[in-house]
Formats: structure tokens, sequence, C-alpha cells
């Protein structure tokens, strides 16, 4: 975990081999050999490109249209794009509500990971007690645990709480999951921070708490947004969790279009633009954060 | 990572011991707090969940009698269980190497490009979205049906430049028509033909949306004076009635593209195709042959690949999870790259390495620890794929497309749960990551010891 976060945007500029070395057919060589470079390289980012793209001018044409032909078809007929499935979308209350469960599982999944973890990272990384190494240890034990090992028995244990089904569970799951990746992450940087800010604090008469909440999580910034976004994602796109902790009220959308998917084929007018819509969120903050997505993505390289 | 030593934030003067004590004992009520709902959750939630999936792995299916290691034995003899067992080590193999092999490729050849940046973003984009959401895109892309799906348009389309497309399946001759069936689907003339009388090779059976869009009204052929045999093939069918039997009709289309074969006992001694009215020249030589419409023009279209059948589903849904995590080793890859130091690549391009030599000698070793971590880091996530196959594996390819994961779900909640297994399942889930999780644990020591 040495690497330093790195954006896609920022990169460091390979240096030219010096020119006056070559011959000049070796340039022409290099000269061809960097076209050959950048066809590949267009080939290929199209080729990325075209799944999802197909996706989305899917959601765009009208049932009859999807049933009969390609999406490709549009290029010869663009006048086959409509929004009317987006529109029938917005009016099916069982897609609406399950977006709307989405934002209610994320939101908070998303915040509980980041105070609890924030507290026991402070805790880890600069309170003494017993054993707290030893403690740490077992916490990047946990790391790597597959949530799967844990299905069976937490729903058996929400089934005697009587949480099993309801959001409170997939939360409570999700923050679970989402911690020790969150304490890892938020010790290993809060163990970066001046020994002597935080002194200077204390002879100001500082208690626990209040450094905590005043200079700990301030400078924590960072990497809590970086925590906060990887979270986020994380819980947004789940669909594990939520199709086994959550009924058919509390179901996000990644589960009620799961449950579309059975009937593969007709239905592309509802599965299509609805991907789109669960897309759409997680690409927006993929493109606004992209920095903090990286690092996230970097810190986690184990989980 | 300076980890602070154990020392921690001791206090500055030392207090009297009575009150240095009270102090301690409240860090530690402090320290408790602070940790409290954390621990309380991965207590609860993770921790103890281990304990009772390993503790009900020992169990039969109802949970009443000690079932020793019969689960465990039953993951490997049961066949869905060990298709299951098959396919994740394919999957363990597969999925990874070829992630991180696209990653370092494209890690290194975006260093080249200005727009290199663009480019990663494209691919790296999948990450965002969930694997629900790739899924069905990867559902769309699959089809079966080439006017549908872009997979197997693309492949039809290269399969159709590369060898004869087949272009009237049913076609074939009505009883007063010369023409007769013949060997492997071939239809033939029932009589020679000669260079002084027009050749007529009607036939019916196509279905008009199935005519090339090109096709033109057939044109009765005029007998050519140089010797040249010369003839009409036709579509004998008018729409909405009306046309005579062996006859060209004014509504009736020529076979654009079909193929005429000139034979003389037995050999092929000319063959040509019909322009767009139907129209078709053979040389000389074919007075007196008889003309045969070969198979090749009646066969069935190339209808493509099954992606999502038994043999290609397993394969297909690795190339949907390449999509999603090229970008994550290309991300990791590239931030390696850059700690690389120019200088090393720079003395071996002077020293006279081609640039494949600086890659494979050079830029590769470097990047050993990287590529190692993304590897492994891949392998884990592999393990436990189960959105992508539930979603892309149509309901009867599940059994073919079967991962542990997707098979601890079905046993644990499926219709005939036997939680005996998926508890098996889970546990040996669990301790296929454990030497991750010990080598995590090892280099944390190593670091705080430092």
């Amino acid at each position: 975990m040495t690497a330093q976060p790195d954006t896609v945007t920022t990169r460091v500029r390979t240096a030219q081999h010096p020119k006056a070395r070559q011959s000049p057919a070796a340039r022409a060589a290099a000269r061809a050999g960097g076209g050959a470079v950048r066809a590949f390289l267009v080939l290929v980012g199209l080729f990325w490109l075209m799944p999802a793209f197909g996706l989305l001018i899917s959601s765009l044409r009208g049932s009859s249209d999807i049933a009969g032909s390609g999406w490709w078809q549009v290029f010869t007929r663009p006048a086959q794009l409509t929004t009317e499935n987006y529109r029938q979308l917005l009016e099916n209350e069982a897609i609406t509500d399950s977006l709307l469960s989405t934002v209610m599982i994320t939101v908070p999944a998303t915040v509980l990971v980041v105070m609890i973890g924030a507290l026991a990272g402070y805790a880890f990384a600069w309170m003494d007690f017993p054993g707290r190494d030893w403690w740490f240890l077992v916490v990047v034990g946990l790391l790597v645990v597959p949530v799967q090992v844990a299905l069976v028995p937490v729903s058996k244990l929400f089934g005697v709480v009587g949480i099993f089904e309801t959001t409170l569970g997939v939360v409570l799951f999700h923050v679970a999951f989402g911690l020790p990746f969150a304490i890892f992450l938020l010790r290993n940087f809060f163990a970066e921070i001046p020994r002597e800010l935080l002194e200077a604090a204390r002879l100001d008469g500082a208690g626990e708490i209040r450094l905590f909440a005043r200079v700990v999580l301030p400078l924590g910034a960072p990497a809590i947004a970086s925590l906060g976004i990887f979270q986020f994602l994380w819980v947004w796109n789940d669909m594990l969790v939520a199709l086994i902790f959550a009924d058919s009220e509390s179901a996000p959308i990644t589960v009620a279009l799961q449950r579309q998917v059975r009937q593969f084929g007709n239905n592309i007018d509802v599965l299509a633009p609805g991907a789109f819509l669960s897309m759409v969120i997680p690409l927006a903050v993929f493109f606004a954060f992209q920095r903090q997505f990286v690092s996230g993505v970097m810190a986690g390289a184990v989980k | 990572m300076a980890p602070t030593a154990s020392g921690g934030p001791a206090g500055a003067p030392a207090p009297p011991v009575d009150k240095r004590r009270s102090t301690a004992r409240r860090h530690r009520a402090v320290a408790a707090a602070f940790l409290l709902p954390a621990l309380v959750l991965l207590g609860a939630l993770v921790v103890y969940p281990i304990g009772y999936s390993l503790y009900r792995s020992f169990l039969d299916r109802t949970g009443d009698s000690f079932a020793g290691l019969d689960n465990y034995a039953a993951i490997f003899s049961d066949d869905t269980t060990f298709t299951a067992v098959k396919n994740t080590a394919i999957w363990v193999v597969l999925a990874p190497t070829v992630a991180t092999a696209l990653g370092l490729i494209f890690a290194v050849l975006t260093e080249r490009v200005r727009w290199g940046t663009a480019f990663k973003l494209i691919v790296f984009m999948p990450m965002a979205i969930s694997m629900l959401a790739a899924g069905i895109i990867f559902r769309l892309v699959y089809e079966q049906d080439p006017d549908r799906g872009v997979a197997n348009a693309v492949w039809v389309g290269v399969h159709d430049t590369f060898s004869e497309s087949a272009g009237f399946p049913k076609a074939r001759p009505l009883p007063v028509h010369p023409l007769e069936a013949g060997e492997d689907g071939a239809f033939v003339t029932k009589e020679p033909v000669s260079a002084s009388v027009s050749v007529r090779l009607p036939l019916i059976g196509v279905s008009p949306a199935r005519m090339p869009s090109d096709a033109r009204p057939a044109r009765e052929a005029e007998p050519a004076a140089d010797g040249t045999v010369t003839g009409t093939a036709w579509l004998d069918f008018t729409r909405g009635g009306g046309g005579a039997p062996n006859a060209v009709d004014p509504a009736e289309l020529g076979l654009k593209g079909i193929k005429v074969e000139a034979v003389k006992d037995g050999e092929v001694v000319a063959s040509t195709r019909a322009g767009p009215d139907g129209v078709f020249t053979l040389p000389a030589s074919a007075d007196g042959a008889t003309l045969r419409l070969p198979g090749e023009n009646f066969r069935e279209p190339y209808n493509g690949v099954n992606w999502l059948g038994p043999t290609l589903v397993t394969p297909a849904i690795i190339g949907s999870y390449v999509w999603m995590w090229a970008g994550f080793a290309m991300v990791l890859i590239a931030a390696g790259l850059a700690s690389v130091p120019r200088e090393l690549l720079e003395a071996a391009r002077v020293d006279g390495a081609n640039e494949w030599q600086v890659f494979r000698k050079v830029t590769v070793p470097l990047l050993a620890p990287v590529l190692v971590v993304v590897l492994v880091t891949l392998m884990i996530n592999v393990m436990k794929i189960f959105d992508l196959v539930f979603v892309i594996a149509p309901g009867s390819a599940q059994d073919d497309a079967n991962v542990l994961a997707l098979q601890l779900y079905r046993s644990s909640f499926g219709t005939d749960a036997d939680l005996g297994l998926g508890s098996a399942i889970a546990v040996l889930l669990l301790l296929l990551v454990v030497p991750v999780m010990l080598v995590n644990i090892r280099r944390l020591r190593r670091e705080s010891r430092r």
C-alpha cells in the first residue's frame, strides 16, 4: 500500500527518447509504430464503450423496435429514438420506490461507516489501551472475509432480533462489512497526523471528543472522502446483500431489476432504461470524484 | 506508513500516582466508548458468523445431527457443486490473468499518447457501475439473434465475409418447373440446356421480406448469338397472385446472387452468379450441360454463436468481468509505472534495446510487485463472483455457469436449501482467502516494527 494515489487525469509523461541518436529509418519506424499504437487504442476505446453505448441506445428505442432489430439501426434511422421508456419507467412505482430504497440504504450505510470507522480508527491510532495492536491485527484480518460467509448466520440472527427483511438490517450488514476497510484506511491516515498538533490541542484543555471532532476529523477529510465515495458506490451497486436482507418494500433498484431479468427478452424497454437509471448516480460520483475514487481503490486493493 | 509506536498519547508531566491511575482508567473508558460500535458490529455480523458457519458446516441438512466432513465431501462429489468448483477454478485462473495482461498493455501504451487520460477514463468507467447493470449490458451484447445481439451481429458479419452467405433457404421449384431436386440440397435442370434457348430457372418459397433488398424485377434473358448460355433465375411468385407459373411476370424478382453451375458428366465446367434481375450468362462450354443450383444457395443463414449456451457461457461471462475490471488493473499498474525511474528505461534504450526488450527486460520486472498485488486482489474478487453469473447466465444455463458463490446462494436460500452444504461452501470460500489474510497481517506487523 505504498503506491501513491494517482488520479486517472494526472500522470507522468514519458520522456521522449533522444531523437538525435536515431537514424531517419528508425524515426520513421517509431512514427509508424506510434500510429499503430494510436489506432489500436482508438479501436479498444470504441470497443470498450460499445456495450454501455448499446444499453443507452436500447433504452431510447420503443419496445417494438427493440424486439425487431439491433440498437445499431439508429444510425440509419435516428427517428427511432424516444424518451417514452423513461417516461413510463418514472411512472412505474415499483422502480421509483426501489430507487428511493437504494438512497435510503446507501446514505445511512455510508454515513455510519464513516462515523464508526473514524471513531475506531482514531482509537487505534492515538489511544492507549491493552491489546491495541492485537485488536488492530484482527481488524486487518477481517479485510478479506467474503460476505458470503455471513449470509446465513446473519439472516438467522436478524430473524431473532426482528430486523430481517428491513432497511435497517441491510444497512447494518453493509456497515459491518465496510468497517474493516474503513478502520484500516482511517487508522493509517490518522496515524500520520503530527503528534505535536494533538499535544497542543490537549494542552489547550481539549477532551478526546473535542479533539476528535475539531482536529482529527478535519485533518482526515481526504481519507474520509475516499472512504465515503468507495463505500457509497459499493453499497449503491450491491445486489447480493439486498437480495437476502431486504423484502420487496425495502428492495433497492438492483434487486427490483434483477427480478425483471428473469423475463429477459420481452422487457428490455424496462430493463435497459432501469439499468441506465441505476448507473447515473454512480457514474456522476465517479466523474466528480475520480481522485478520491482512485485513491480508495488503491487503498482497498486487498479487499 | 509510519504507525505510532505503542506509546500513544501519554500526557506531559507525570501527575501523582493516584491521579495517574484514574486518568488511565478514564482513558480506557473513552477508548472503549470509541471502539464499542465498531467492535459490536464486527463481532456480531462478521466474527460470530464465521464461527457459526464453521459449526453449521459439520451438521447435516436439517441441522439435527453431526455430519462430520460429509458436507465438504459433497462439494466435490455432487455434480452440480463440482461444476461450481471447476468453474470457479477457471474463473480464478482466467479472469485475473486476462484483466491484468490487458491492464499492463493499456498502461504501457497510454503513456505514449497525449489523450491517454481519456482512454483510461473509458476503460476505468465500468468499475463504477453495478455488476447487475453490467450483467444487463452483456445480456444485450450476447443475445443469440444476430439482428439484436451485437456480439453475434459482428460474428456473423465476419463469418459471412469469409464464407459464402446463404441466400435463399427453403426455396424450391414447382413440379411444372424445369428444375428437380439433386444431391446435397441442390436443384438441377431436368434437361440439358442449349445456347440457342434462354434458360428458365424459377423457384418459389422465398418470403419477399427475405429477398435481397437490391433484387430487381426479373427479366427474360435474350438468347445470345455468340454461343454463350443465358438464362434467368427468378422467384416465380407474384405477390397478391396473378402470375403464371414458369413465366417471368412483371412483378417477380430476380434471385440476385444465386450461384449457377454448368455440369457435364458430373464435372463443373462453368459457374456464375445471377445479376439483380436474375439474368446470368455462362460461357459456350456450358452448351449441352445440365445446370445446377448448388445446395449452398439454400442453406439456413449462419446464425452466430450461442454465447450463453452450455459450452461458452463461462468464458462469455468472464469477458464481461474483464470489461469491468481491466481498468482497475490498468490504473494500479499505471501508478506503478509512474514510479519506474525513467533513467533506467533510457539507459536500456541507449544500450540499443528495442521497445519490446525494454518492456520485457526492464519494465515488467520493475512492475512485478504491482502485478502481484493486482493479480491477488483480482483473484480474491473473482472467488466471490456472484452477480454477473446470476444475471447473465439464463435459467437454462445456470447449472453450466455455476460458481461457488452462486451455489452457496442456491444451497442456502433456494427452494430445497441445504444449510450444511451452504455453510461448507462458505467455509471453503473463507479458507481460500486465508493465505491473503495472513500475508496482510504479516505485512502490517513488519511495517509497525519498523
